[in-house]
This record gives C-alpha cells, structure tokens and sequence, in this order.
C-alpha cells in the first residue's frame, strides 16, 4: 500500500505545531498503525529527517499510551481497540490519513504526538484508592461477600486504562468517563466505601482543577472508548456526588 | 451543597433541574394551546385565569423567567467553558461518528429557541403588560382567541413557528435523556428513558406546530 499522510509535528511544548503531508510506501495490510508509523520514521531517519515522536510501550491494547487522533477519531476508525491495535486493512492503497495528537488544554503536547497525561495520574492521586493495612494482619479479600453483579460492574469500570480517548473525543474535552470509571470501580465494591464520600469530593474536584472540560452526555467518549467504558459510570459518579454532598 | 453546585457535575444538575421544570412547563404550554383547537370559549377561559390569577402572575410567572434566563445563561457558561477546555481544535474532526447532530449542537438548537422566545415575548407577554399595567385596557376575557390565531394568519410566521419548534424537538431528543443522565438515571432505566424521550421530542413540538396549522388553514 502506498498512502498519503497528515500528520501533526510540534517540536516542543512551547512551539508552534503544523499538518505536514508524508507519503509512504510499502506498507503491508496486515501491519499495525504503529507498525506503519515505525515504516515512515526508518524512511524519515535514512533521510536524516527528525522522526515523528508518539508514545507507545506495550502494543497490546494494555498500555493505553498510543495517543492518536487519526482521521477525526481517537485510535482511528475501529472500534474498542487502541492505536496499536488498529490495522492497515482498515484503509485503503492511495488514502489520505491524518494523524494528530490527543487534544485538550488539560493534555498539552510535549513532542509531535506525544502528549503530556498527568492530569489524569493526580485525579487517580486525589482518590483513586483504597487504604488497606499492609502491616501484616491484612484482612483477606475473599472473606467479604460480593454479588457476582457488583464484581462483574466493578471489573467492567476497572478495565479503563486512562489512555484519554474519552477526553479526545469529547467535544468538550471532559474526562467524566475516566473519572466516572476510576470512582465506580470502588463505589461498587465495600472496600471501597470508608473513603467514598472524599474519593468522589476530591476526584471531581481535582478533575475540575486540571482544566477539564464539562460533560454534555453526547455519549462520544462510551463509543471510542477502547475498554467499552460505560456512560453509566458517570450516571454513577454523579449519584456519589450528589450523595457525597447530602 | 454550596461546594456541590460550584462543581462541573453541581451546574450539570443544576441545567437538568431547569430542563426539568422547562419541559414540565412545555406539557402545560401545549394542554393550554391545544384547547384552542377544540374550544375557544375553554381557551379563553384558560387564558383568562393564567393571566388574572394572582398565584401565577406573580409566584409560578417569575419562577418560569427565572427558570428559562438560569437554563440559558448557564448554558452559554458552560459552553464557553467548555470551548476553552481545547485551545487547539482537530484539523480533521469526525463528530458524526460518535454521537449525534442533537447532541453536538444544542448551543444552536438552543440559540434558534432563544430568538423564537424574543418575538414570543414581544407577540404576547409584553403586550400583556402593556394591556394590564401601562396602557390599560377593560378587561376583555374573550380576547385571547383572537389574538392568538391572528398570529398564525402571516405563513412566514407559521413557518418560523414549524421550524423553532423542529428545533426544540432536535435540542429535547438529545435533552430529555440527557437530563436524567446527569442526575445520576440508572442502567435499569436507560431503555425506558429513550423511548419516553424520544415520544417526548416528537409529541411536544409536533402537537404546537399542528395547531399553527391548524389556525392558519381554518382562518385564512
């Protein structure tokens, strides 16, 4: 495949980034979008040009580090996968992709495509846990009953891997589906319950804090989301606001 | 609670709260007007009671006011919040991918709502002041039919009428869910909801549109 691209070069933070047009060749369908990445920077560096810099680590679909916008949607065109997962057979010999960085004030571009996501680590810093006391007398986790159908929402919420598609996505660069996840996963489960009512105070707080945008429900973020993270999990923390408040 | 309604998730409970009385209000907006279609001696004895009964004019009246300028000045807030939460916009953005028309535009939906609401203003409430309060007139409770369907004489206007209210209907397809959603509206209740949502956004606007038809077609 021979393909036309898009794609967002921003030298630092503080710079002024710009749409580049790259073509490249010899891209087989069966690669990955990261592996066609790795394609054009090797074409790039032979040329002694600057590689396009991206994140990613474990190119599995675990990380959630691979940061794409690509062709209007966060990790492109498929759904419930993340960059890495995305394969060239999605497009076609001779198409035109665009690639961006994820976009919000709260997620600054550092490099290119890659984009500064710490925001989201102190939300999860302001109350994304639980205190267990690891002193030696330890209660064990398999002596406290839980429904099968608590267990299974609270798995469903923790498999988010804040990767930031939702925020990406999201018209208005709000990150309540990460949150909403982060707080469910522990609303739902008894041990998370001694410190529920400053997790969901402090979290949103935080949230708020960072520059994140409000929520509208278009329900954009469920859909790119690479977990399949419910907008339910937002109903969810918005009910622990509320209670939190009461 | 002051901390709460401070919060992003605070105003988002506080515009499903004044979408709720909005629409509540809608329902007996239409019940009113439909009885124009059935019976004018009923719709001007309806409209004769909302305007002279003192609980309304000056209790539920400025609570309505306060409940329309609140849902849209708050909107606007949020919006213009929301703007500034993404410096940098996309260079290439495929929002119909993922969520629908309605629920990306209800800043224009709204807008569109707003200035039907300054010609519906000028058209009855402050000609209602005018005939109550400033240049006043006998009291006249046979009045109102008439100048309601005297509105819907001019085609331009019932036009702008059908298309506002087209757009009322989009801004409660993706409003009516939502604001349930951001009160916290349980899995269980999502299917429920929609359906009733969507039943809503047709009824509503489709029952104002059919009686400007009406009017316009029967005395024209």
């Amino acid at each position: 495949m021979k393909l036309k691209l898009k794609i967002w070069r921003q030298k630092n933070a503080s710079a002024k980034g710009q749409m580049v047009d790259y073509d490249v060749s010899d891209i087989s369908e069966h690669m990955s979008f990261l592996e066609m990445m790795d394609v054009l920077n090797e074409q790039l560096i032979s040329k002694g040009e600057d590689p396009i810099a991206f994140d990613h680590d474990c190119r599995e679909g675990i990380c959630g580090m691979c940061s794409m916008y690509i062709n209007g949607e966060a990790h492109g065109p498929d759904r419930g996968i993340t960059t890495c997962q995305l394969h060239m057979r999605m497009f076609k010999d001779g198409d035109t992709i665009t690639i961006e960085p994820f976009r919000a004030a709260a997620f600054p571009v550092i490099k290119d495509l890659v984009v500064d996501r710490s925001a989201f680590d102190r939300i999860q810093q302001a109350g994304g846990y639980i205190s267990v006391n690891t002193s030696g007398n330890t209660q064990d986790a398999n002596t406290i009953p839980i429904s099968k159908h608590a267990a299974d929402e609270a798995m469903d919420a923790a498999t988010c891997i804040g990767c930031g598609a939702c925020v990406a996505t999201c018209k208005n660069s709000s990150a309540m589906l990460f949150v909403g996840a982060k707080v469910s996963q522990y609303a739902l489960l008894p041990q998370g319950q001694i410190e529920a009512v400053d997790r969901v105070k402090n979290m949103v707080a935080q949230m708020d804090l960072e520059g994140f945008g409000n929520c509208t429900n278009t329900g954009a973020c469920e859909i790119e989301c690479p977990k399949g993270i419910s907008l339910d999990t937002i109903a969810r923390m918005n009910r622990e606001l509320m209670k939190a408040h009461i | 609670m002051g901390g709460f309604f401070k919060s992003s998730i605070g105003r988002k409970v506080a515009m499903a709260l004044s979408a709720f009385f909005l629409m509540f209000f809608l329902i007996i907006h239409l019940t009113v007007n439909m009885t124009s279609v059935f019976s004018a001696d009923l719709f001007n004895e309806l409209s004769h009671f909302m305007g002279t009964n003192p609980l309304v004019q000056f209790a539920l009246q400025p609570v309505l006011l306060f409940g329309v300028v609140f849902h849209f000045v708050l909107g606007f807030i949020l919006e213009w919040k929301n703007k500034k939460a993404r410096k940098v916009t996309y260079f290439k953005n495929n929002g119909a991918a993922n969520s629908t028309w309605m629920s990306r535009n209800m800043m224009y939906s709204g807008l569109v709502i707003l200035a039907f609401l300054v010609i519906h203003f000028a058209d009855f409430w402050v000609h209602e002041i005018n005939v109550k309060y400033i240049n006043v007139e006998p009291a006249d409770p046979t009045r109102y039919y008439h100048e309601l369907v005297e509105k819907f004489v001019p085609i331009w206007r019932v036009v702008a009428y059908s298309v506002a209210f087209i757009l009322l209907g989009l801004h409660l397809g993706h409003g009516f869910t939502s604001a349930f959603q951001s009160m916290g509206s349980t899995a269980g209740r999502k299917r429920a909801l929609q359906n009733l949502g969507k039943a809503y956004a047709v009824i509503i606007p489709l029952g104002f549109i059919i009686i400007a038809l009406y009017h316009h077609f029967n005395h024209h």
